[in-house]
């Protein structure tokens, strides 16, 4: 089962990429992330039947961090709604070049 | 039984990325997301991570889709069903990133030849959550070997609550 849980993470990391790449709408790509972040939770869960139980305190961090990061970029989404009236990535190119 | 369990769950989760992926409404796509977040909990269980499987219900898909689902809410956002996918050549390029990324993964997940790894890693869980319980086997050596990163991450979350708040507030004009 563990070969298995490495190859369900490979696949969601893989389509949390594809969304990202692929979506427009901001929140959506918001989710994506949070689908790779979990992708990576549970290679480290899988992995911590084989190493020990530090995989499974990684997962913790990871958490932590996905949390701060989802709570830091809804006010940027927030912030940057004010100002354009949308979340359509096209619309901010202030930055990008 | 548990590997029929784990094959439910992983098609589960696979339909609800899928889901996140291609939906068109922002909330349908959160929708899936907790159908996704929900059937990994069940795969945590399956491999004996019980304390993280009700973490991740509780945190992930209780309070973190929250705060998603309010944003959709308050920014009104829940009616935007223009199609917003990439085309052209930004499309083709994602699908050789992913296949490319897909083939790296699958070549370093797949295993040796097809067995699981063996490691003293289940045994020492299964030691450790026999002695102090499922929630002590995390917590011991969390408050003892990893207390350092434990306390970073609490100043994280601070500065992640202080940015989050000045970057959402109404400048007042004065």
């Amino acid at each position: 089962m563990i070969n298995g849980a490495l190859v369900l993470s490979a696949i969601l990391f893989v389509l949390g990429t594809f969304g990202v790449l692929v979506r427009r709408n901001a929140i959506i790509m918001f989710l994506c992330i949070e689908l790779q972040l979990n992708a990576v939770n549970l290679a480290f869960v899988a992995f911590s039947r084989v190493v020990g139980i530090e995989g499974q305190i990684f997962v913790f961090f990871v958490m932590t961090v996905a949390a701060a990061e989802a709570a830091v970029g809804l006010a940027i989404i927030i912030s940057i709604f004010r100002h354009y009236e949308t979340v359509n990535v096209n619309n901010f190119n202030l930055l990008k070049w | 039984m548990t590997d029929i369990l784990f094959y439910v769950f992983a098609a589960v989760a696979i339909g609800g990325a899928l889901g996140v992926v291609l939906a068109r409404s922002p909330v349908g796509s959160l929708l899936f997301m907790v159908t996704t977040l929900a059937s990994l909990a069940a795969v945590f269980v399956l491999l004996e991570a019980h304390f993280l499987a009700a973490i991740q219900v509780i945190v992930y898909a209780g309070a973190i889709m929250v705060l998603f689902m309010f944003v959709i809410m308050l920014l009104n956002l829940g009616h935007d069903y223009e199609r917003d996918l990439r085309g052209g050549v930004f499309g083709v390029l994602s699908f050789a990133v992913i296949g490319l990324m897909a083939g790296l993964l699958a070549r370093q997940f797949g295993g040796p030849d097809g067995t699981d790894r063996v490691g003293p890693g289940a045994a020492s869980i299964d030691a450790a959550i026999a002695e102090h319980g499922a929630i002590g086997a995390i917590a011991e050596p969390l408050y003892t070997t990893y207390v350092v990163p434990f306390e970073i991450t609490g100043i994280l979350l601070l500065v992640a609550i202080v940015g989050a708040i000045v970057l959402a507030k109404r400048r007042v004009q004065p």
